[in-house]
């Protein structure tokens, strides 16, 4: 039998060995947000943002940069109002970019989509983009198809 | 062993009129029993006879129906559990097999009821302990885990443990069951030590009628729930009591039945081939 | 019917007694941690080695399965979420209800049928405070410990899998589940179910080795039944706590 210091000891150990595993996982495994060191804010209005949810990825040429923070109903135009977090680390995007809602595959989830312009005037925290594009509705694209189909007969 | 004071001698230990029914079984039937200061009292009887039911009377694991327990003039059977703790902690009771931790050495086991209810340096603790296990001709054996030692020695620690706390009274639940002569002489020796060197009050639950005589002051042996007889062992040699001298002098058959009961002979026998 | 209900009963009257009767002066860090090294530390092997290959076999079917959808990215995913929120804490108590608690059940059964814990009683030392309330103390630590431990060996066998039977990048690998993974809903709600499972598991251990019949048909009963009763008790209540946490 071990003496009852060793096993106060392994005891410790024991803790200590999970107490970092804990610190690791909840540091290195979990989601604190995609942007880790500073962010700004910008804004996009959709007339339909289909099934676009809080904390979906905002990514520029397939590469992630930042979250959807907050989606706000203009009570005014009718039009929502997406808020997104974007990585200090693209602080250069230039003002005529454009944002779309897109589908990652068939059945993937929804994200927002930018494409950068040209204009040398760079989004500040605040800005708003301009040019969007909303979300494809599958029930709308099959009524229109449909709709198209029979003026044409 | 001979026997000059015992009917002098205070009662420490007085039941009154006790009846004890378990799981549908009476087990104690209006018993009355005073048990005298400072001396060797044995309890003994046939096996099933009540015996263990007594000792855990006095210790207050167990409330009679009806009827008192007085040990030193309070009833253990109106205790509340607060007050039965403290009572507890002037008892000193040896168990059936010692009933040692066996996660504890044997010094732990003997200073954890030190360590629990006294506020002494650990060095006092150590004296004690040592004093103890010495008593019992174990202090060598201090370091030790309870497996590492014989069934003998495991009781002699518990003894030691049971001491520990000096207490007044000291109850033994058969100390000799299943030892080996050699252990048996000693425990024999011991338990009758300890009592003189300490002034203690020592009962013994046995059944071993060529130990007692050697051990006790007065034996008191129990059956059918009553005290049948209460006497120094010499003399309950000539008790006429047909079933006292079957249980002192052993005899398979008598009051005590050697058939547990069940139809006759005849019955099982003969008509076997009905059944 | 009848009789599962009346355990239950008998079962919630003693974790009454057991917590009633704790006492802040008379808690014992020293047993309480001898308890977490029998019940924690002892239990690593069987955590570490069973971690390691649920994460490798759950990677293998995922990755088997999200490929016919083209979605194999997310079978990191798939993995960490149901590792943190299910797996993890359901199959690291069951694994300790077989390791760790019927050592408890059994341990304690024979204190009982070798009248150690009459001989507390009898010393006016109260095994509830000895004996209970520490195991009870040590699974509610050692379970989330042994649960972080079985995720993060899970984890390993994951990536293990995935970078060299699989020939993938551990970076996107770990990038994909970093991103889709929650410390708050999905990782502490993890945590919290380990605690209560934790709790579970040593209070059903300790119980039915307190109340164990004192021979050895009693105690064997005992053990059998820590594990069926851990088993069944953790499931249903693995699903009531995901219930009212999501």
């Amino acid at each position: 039998m071990k003496s009852s210091n060793q096993i106060e000891i392994t005891a410790g150990i024991f803790l200590a060995l999970a107490i970092a595993a804990l610190i690791f996982l909840a540091l290195q495994a979990t989601d604190r947000g995609v942007v880790s060191g500073g962010s700004y804010e910008i804004s996009a209005s959709f007339t339909n943002i289909g099934g676009l949810k809080p904390k979906a990825v905002v990514s520029l040429g397939g590469v992630s940069i930042g979250t959807v923070e907050r989606i706000e109903l203009d009570p005014i135009s009718f039009e929502a109002k997406v808020f997104m977090q974007i990585s200090n680390d693209y602080a250069d995007l230039p003002e005529d970019t454009s944002a779309s809602i897109l589908t990652a595959g068939i059945l993937g989830d929804q994200y927002v989509g930018l494409e950068p312009g040209g204009s040398p005037i760079v989004l500040e925290d605040g800005d708003q983009v301009l040019l969007t594009n909303s979300a494809m509705v599958l029930e709308q694209l099959i009524t229109k198809y449909l709709l198209s189909g029979d003026a044409q007969e | 062993m001979p026997d000059t004071h015992s009917q002098t001698a205070q009662p420490t230990i007085q039941f009154s009129d006790v009846s004890l029914t378990l799981g549908g079984r009476k087990i104690l039937e209006k018993l009355d029993l005073a048990i005298p200061q400072g001396q060797v009292t044995a309890i003994m009887g046939p096996s099933g006879a009540g015996k263990t039911t007594l000792l855990r009377l006095i210790t207050g694991q167990l409330k009679p129906d009806t009827g008192r327990v007085l040990v030193n003039g309070t009833a253990v059977n109106e205790l509340s559990p607060k007050a039965l703790n403290s009572y507890r902690k002037q008892l000193g009771v040896l168990l059936q097999n010692g009933a040692l931790f066996t996660d504890l050495t044997c010094f732990d086991n003997v200073a954890l009821p030190l360590r629990e209810h006294t506020n002494l340096p650990e060095s006092l603790i150590k004296n004690i302990v040592l004093l103890k296990l010495h008593t019992v001709g174990l202090r060598g054996a201090a370091h030790l885990y309870p497996r590492e030692l014989s069934g003998g020695m495991n009781r002699r620690v518990a003894m030691a443990r049971a001491m520990a706390m000096d207490p007044q009274l000291m109850l033994y639940d058969e100390p000799f069951a299943g030892l080996d002569p050699i252990s048996m002489g000693i425990s024999l020796r011991l338990i009758r030590q300890v009592n003189e060197a300490l002034g203690m009050t020592s009962i013994v639950v046995t059944h071993d009628v060529h130990e007692v005589r050697q051990l006790a002051h007065q034996a008191c042996i129990i059956a059918n729930g009553h005290v049948i007889a209460f006497a120094p062992p010499e003399t309950l040699q000539e008790d006429p009591e047909p079933l006292v001298q079957q249980f002192m002098q052993g005899l398979p058959d008598g009051p005590v039945a050697f058939h547990y009961p069940g139809p006759s002979l005849e019955a099982d026998f003969l008509d076997g081939d009905q059944h | 019917m009848i009789k599962p209900l009346q355990e239950m009963g008998k079962a919630v009257v003693f974790l009454g007694q057991a917590i009633s009767r704790m006492r802040l002066t008379s808690l014992q860090f020293g047993e309480t941690l001898r308890q977490i090294y029998y019940a924690g530390a002892r239990s690593l092997v069987i955590i570490v080695t069973c971690g390691f290959f649920v994460g490798l076999v759950l990677t293998l079917q995922t990755y088997d399965t999200l490929t016919r959808f083209g979605a194999a990215d997310a079978a990191s995913t798939v993995l960490a979420l149901s590792l943190f929120r299910e797996l993890g804490p359901v199959l690291t108590a069951i694994l300790f209800a077989g390791r760790a608690g019927t050592s408890i059940t059994a341990e304690i059964g024979l204190m009982r049928a070798t009248e150690q814990l009459d001989a507390l009683d009898l010393m006016a030392i109260d095994p509830m405070e000895r004996i209970v309330q520490p195991r009870l103390i040590a699974g509610l630590i050692a379970v989330p410990a042994l649960v972080i431990i079985f995720n993060m060996m899970a984890l390993l066998g994951g990536v293990f899998f995935a970078v060299f039977v699989m020939g993938n990048d551990p970076m996107s690998f770990w990038g994909n589940m970093q991103n889709s993974v929650e410390l708050g809903r999905d990782f502490l709600h993890g945590l919290g179910k380990s605690i209560g499972f934790g709790f579970l598991a040593a209070w059903l251990a300790v119980y039915f080795g307190w109340s164990a019949k004192a021979t050895s048909e009693g105690v064997a009963l005992a053990t059998t039944q820590t594990v069926i009763a851990t088993a069944i008790s953790v499931l249903v209540l693995d699903f009531v706590l995901s219930a009212f946490m999501l």
